[in-house]
């Protein structure tokens, strides 16, 4: 099992014919998920390496009967193309787009919201998801995820950060400890997929036994993440905080990592995951550490 | 990109939000030339991105043009907390009855917009929460519907401001939703809304945050960028594209990737050292990117030592390390640099780094972040 996807989820790339869809889509293939089609208005009957493109979402989801969609378009159109894929019916929609502005996002996650509440939109500004041997929608490199063993014990992992969620699966693949799902939730200030969903999950996944959460400052999302955690998961987990030097009132790169009087700090998370029984890692090698050693006892 | 004063009225002005007659001087003659146009008196105002100016000096009220003459020149030039003042903004002085406070900005928590009003204004807002939180109305709008004309008078209402404000008060919460929506603002802040005696309601400052993501579709921001403080080493980093933030410590950083780039700075901290600065070169380590992240981490002075910390995902460890070599061949550095290579063929780009024949006096290899942060730090000499 795994979490939002698995082997039979059928994915097209919207902007497959684009320089970054292209290169992502064909390498998600290239690791096994089935990519079936791609959508660039204007471009359909074309292909790409044997990939069908059509004109449009509705198009392509009648076509090939996907359920996902992996959007690789630049910002000023990634939300039309989100809500496009959300009107055909897609079901679990992935946005890597960076530099979406917030007042799109906040329109866009509202409008899903009330219009399409049973879509998953994962993103944007995020590296995407993968389920070791199942299925890899994004930016991550398969090489690097260690597959899961049916007999256990497997780790979940959900980030904000992009490299931090590729550290976060070198260190468990260092070690040897198979990866259920990992999902990179994105670092903008309205994440369409958040922590809690994640661990919501996680916890409900029976092939997950325990989960790596990164996290980063800015925002409450850890600290909600920690109230979940005390009232729902029992699964053992370990964390990491991003940004503990980080200068008050800077960005620092990610438009939702900022902290503004006194408020989102790495501090005030970390505390907060610890309260809640999570094992917190001073660096991301640290937080691999933990995990290990918690993996050893289960 | 956080905007001074002077320019969040301008930009309030553009979507109808009143302000007072006024406007920016750079010298003393312009000041007056200001305050002449704005009728007297007048308020001369210091044009720096810091609270307090008031305490310290930078806010004077002038009564004649001599007495702007006498402010301005002690304003400008003046130094307020570590913020050289170049400009100043010159208004009419108001006549105010009652100072309220008003804000829009994205609640993340809840996903929705936020309307803050309160009618305990010119004060900080934080201490108002603090002290008597009854005493802001908080309203939460779907970014999907917006904000109606009635629900902005009915917040009004609830926020208990003087009754001859209500219409005033209603009629420029909209234009500032417009304003904050439309003009894409992370935060738009009045902070005192007035109540003037003949009944008249305007913005008396203005605290403007707009979202950098949102700038392809604002060039009228271009020359707010222009007039944006920055320091020597950001200038460069952005002629450069690079994501750059300056601090104070003595090891360099050049990370992938925003998380890791911070999570350096952790691990630099941890082990005694301090971050020269923040450096995000993205996904693509090439060599034109890293020389460019060289170059910049080279004009910084105080930079001892300089930490490359890249993992490599889809971007290769061999690609990675070609760039270095290449870079270093383009840069003449005056720091060693320590790098952590890790990831997808990080053995690959290892050895390429050491087939380069690059002396360890220039460059150490380090396999994990904590080892290279404190190979780091110690060729900085510590903090």
């Amino acid at each position: 099992m795994a979490i939002f996807v698995n082997e039979s989820t059928k994915v097209i790339v919207q902007g497959l014919t684009g320089g970054q869809g292209k290169y992502h889509g064909l390498r998600n293939r290239a690791y096994g998920t089935q990519v079936v089609g791609g959508v660039t208005p204007g471009k359909a009957g074309q292909d790409v390496e044997g990939i069908p493109v059509f004109d449009s979402v509705a198009d392509a989801v009648k076509a090939t009967g996907a359920d996902a969609s992996f959007i690789a378009v630049p910002p000023k159109a990634a939300s039309a193309a989100i809500l496009e894929a959300a009107k055909a019916g897609i079901g679990f929609i992935v946005c890597i787009t960076e530099g979406i502005p917030a007042q799109d996002e906040a329109r866009v996650f509202n409008t899903l919201l009330r219009d399409h509440p049973n879509t998953r939109l994962l993103g944007p500004n995020c590296p995407g998801i993968i389920s070791p041997g199942k299925c890899n929608i994004g930016i991550t490199a398969g090489e690097i995820a260690q597959l899961p063993t049916a007999a256990g014990p497997n780790v979940g992992i959900v980030s904000r950060s992009g490299t931090l969620t590729y550290q976060a699966l070198y260190e468990l693949k260092q070690r040897g400890i198979g990866v259920s799902t990992c999902v990179g939730i994105g670092g903008d200030p309205v994440p369409g997929t958040s922590f809690v969903d994640c661990l919501a999950g996680f916890q409900a996944d029976p092939e997950t036994h325990a989960i790596i959460m990164i996290g980063e400052i800015g925002g409450t999302a850890e600290e909600e993440a920690a109230e979940f955690i005390k009232a729902n998961v029992t699964k053992p987990m370990s964390a990491y905080i991003a940004g503990v030097t980080a200068p008050e009132g800077r960005k620092m790169g990610h438009a939702g990592a900022i902290t503004s009087g006194g408020k989102g700090t790495a501090k005030g998370k970390m505390e907060a995951l610890a309260a809640a029984g999570v094992k917190i890692g001073q660096n991301p090698t640290e937080a691999g550490e933990l995990m290990a050693a918690i993996v050893a006892t289960l | 990109m956080d905007l001074y004063e002077y320019q969040g009225k301008q930009y309030f002005a553009r979507f109808g939000i009143p302000v007072s007659p006024g406007g920016a001087a750079d010298t003393v003659d312009q000041a007056v030339s200001e305050a002449d146009n704005a009728g007297y008196p007048v308020v001369v105002k210091a044009q720096v991105q810091v609270g307090g100016r008031g305490k310290a000096g930078g806010i004077k009220l002038a009564n004649t043009a001599d007495e702007v003459r006498h402010h301005a020149g002690n304003i400008l030039g003046m130094d307020i907390k570590g913020h050289l003042v170049k400009r100043v903004w010159v208004e009419h002085a108001s006549d105010i009855s009652e100072e309220y406070y008003a804000s829009f900005s994205l609640d993340r928590a809840a996903k929705k917009h936020l309307l803050m009003l309160s009618a305990q204004g010119g004060v900080e807002i934080e201490a108002v929460a603090a002290e008597n939180p009854d005493a802001i109305v908080m309203l939460h709008i779907d970014p999907v519907d917006g904000l109606t004309p009635a629900e902005a008078r009915a917040a009004v209402l609830r926020a208990k401001l003087n009754s001859a404000a209500t219409d005033g008060a209603a009629d420029i919460l909209v234009k500032l939703y417009d304003c904050f929506t439309k003009g894409d603002c992370d935060l738009a802040e009045i902070n005192p809304l007035i109540l003037r005696p003949d009944g008249g309601v305007h913005a008396l400052d203005a605290k403007v945050s707009l979202d950098d993501n949102a700038a392809f579709r604002h060039p009228e921001w271009d020359e707010y960028r222009a007039a944006e403080e920055l320091d020597e080493r950001e200038k460069l980093a952005r002629t450069h594209d690079l994501q750059y933030i300056g601090l104070d410590g003595s090891v360099g950083i050049i990370a992938n990737g925003a998380g890791l780039a911070m999570s350096t700075l952790d691990v630099v901290n941890q082990v005694g050292g301090s971050a020269a600065n923040f450096l995000d070169i993205g996904g693509g380590a090439n060599a034109d990117v890293m020389t460019a992240a060289l170059e910049v981490i080279n004009f910084d002075q105080s930079v001892k030592s300089i930490f490359i910390n890249i993992f490599g995902g889809i971007t290769r460890g061999e690609e990675v390390a070609k760039g270095i070599v290449a870079a270093l061949g383009r840069v003449d550095l005056r720091a060693p640099i320590v790098i952590r290579l890790d990831g997808t063929n990080a053995e690959e780009g290892r050895q390429i780094l050491l087939d380069a024949g690059i002396p360890e006096s220039k460059l150490q290899s380090k396999p994990t972040m904590l080892e290279a942060a404190r190979a780091a730090v110690a060729l900085a000499g510590g903090k």
